[in-house]
């Protein structure tokens, strides 16, 4: 099964990455981006019989390892 | 002065893209005359020693975050328990990463403010005597360090922070030499309120982003580093602290 974890900056958190690519982006004449956050996507194929199981796999290793928890946020998604 | 009556004891991490390694080996010897070995990272234990060095670098290439894999290696756990027993602990860049990401110290880093690596000297303000590493120091003195990092931009949450501050627990901050005050311009990462280096609540375990070690010998140029060693050497006097694990 496929899981998808989404690791975002934090609201509030200074993202130096997402400034400078909104930045670039309005270099390149992009009118109107009035804000870019750059996170990280992990898909994980995992040895689960059902989608809960999936999630909780993902979830954990978001925890330990996929993300820094003062910093980022986490999301879990079932592919399938 | 002599020497130290006490030969102290150093085991500096070796991680797979340390790179400070035998900087931080060198260092110890020449400042406090240690007996300095490294410890590799897949080993489980230290040995008896009175001090730990985790050096700068880039461990397992920095992926993922820097110090996020060191974080789950053997020695690791090794470290966790000299620092739980009290021993003394330095994280200098890298390994000052690699302690947060452990959550050995609170905190986190983000890439630099300006995204660019940074590598030149700073001025770093003495903020507390209660470490092992600035017990000799004077609060307030000003001392000269190289920095060499792209991820040192240290942070963490408001109420944490505050918390941090009650407890005296910030022990370097970037500052302006010409004026002692912890000026933005004085930041080169962007780091919350120009901090530099913090301890844990204890005391024992501190990191920094400087590099002490390459500030530490006559020939190169700079021996305000070794005044970290020497004050630790200082404080074995003191508490005579050798934790074996």
């Amino acid at each position: 099964m496929r899981v998808e974890v989404r690791v975002m900056p934090k609201a509030g958190v200074l993202d130096p990455q997402g400034k400078a690519i909104a930045q670039a982006l309005a270099r390149l004449g992009y009118g109107g981006v009035a804000d870019v956050r750059a996170g990280k996507v992990f898909r994980i194929e995992v040895d689960a019989k059902e989608p809960g199981a999936a999630r909780e796999a993902g979830a954990r290793m978001a925890e330990t390892l996929l993300s820094n928890p003062v910093i980022e946020d986490y999301e879990v998604e079932v592919k399938g | 002065m002599s020497a130290t009556l006490v030969k102290p004891r150093v085991a500096v991490v070796l991680f797979p893209g340390s790179n400070c390694d035998t900087d931080a080996v060198e260092a110890v010897e020449h400042a406090i005359e240690a007996d300095a070995h490294l410890v590799r990272h897949d080993e489980k234990e230290l040995g008896d020693v009175d001090l730990v060095v985790l050096p700068g670098g880039f461990a397992y290439g920095d992926y993922l975050r820097a110090g996020a894999m060191a974080r789950f290696s053997p020695a690791m756990d090794a470290v966790a328990r000299f620092a739980a027993k009290g021993g003394s602990v330095l994280g200098i860049c890298n390994g000052f990463q690699v302690l947060c990401e452990a959550g050995l110290l609170p905190g986190a880093m983000l890439k630099n403010a300006n995204l660019r690596f940074v590598h030149r000297d700073v001025f770093l303000r003495v903020e507390t005597k209660r470490t092992p590493f600035t017990l000799t120091l004077t609060k307030g003195e000003v001392l000269r360090m190289p920095i060499a990092h792209g991820e040192g931009n240290w942070t963490v949450g408001r109420r944490d922070f505050e918390e941090m501050l009650a407890n005296d627990q910030i022990v370097f901050r970037y500052v302006d030499p010409s004026t002692g005050e912890a000026t933005a311009g004085a930041n080169p990462n962007g780091s919350l309120d120009n901090v530099a280096g913090v301890c844990n609540v204890k005391g024992n375990v501190v990191g920094l982003m400087p590099h002490p070690e390459r500030a530490s010998e006559e020939i190169l140029g700079n021996v305000d580093g070794a005044k970290l060693f020497k004050s630790f050497a200082s404080s074995l006097l003191g508490m005579g602290t050798r934790v074996s694990v």
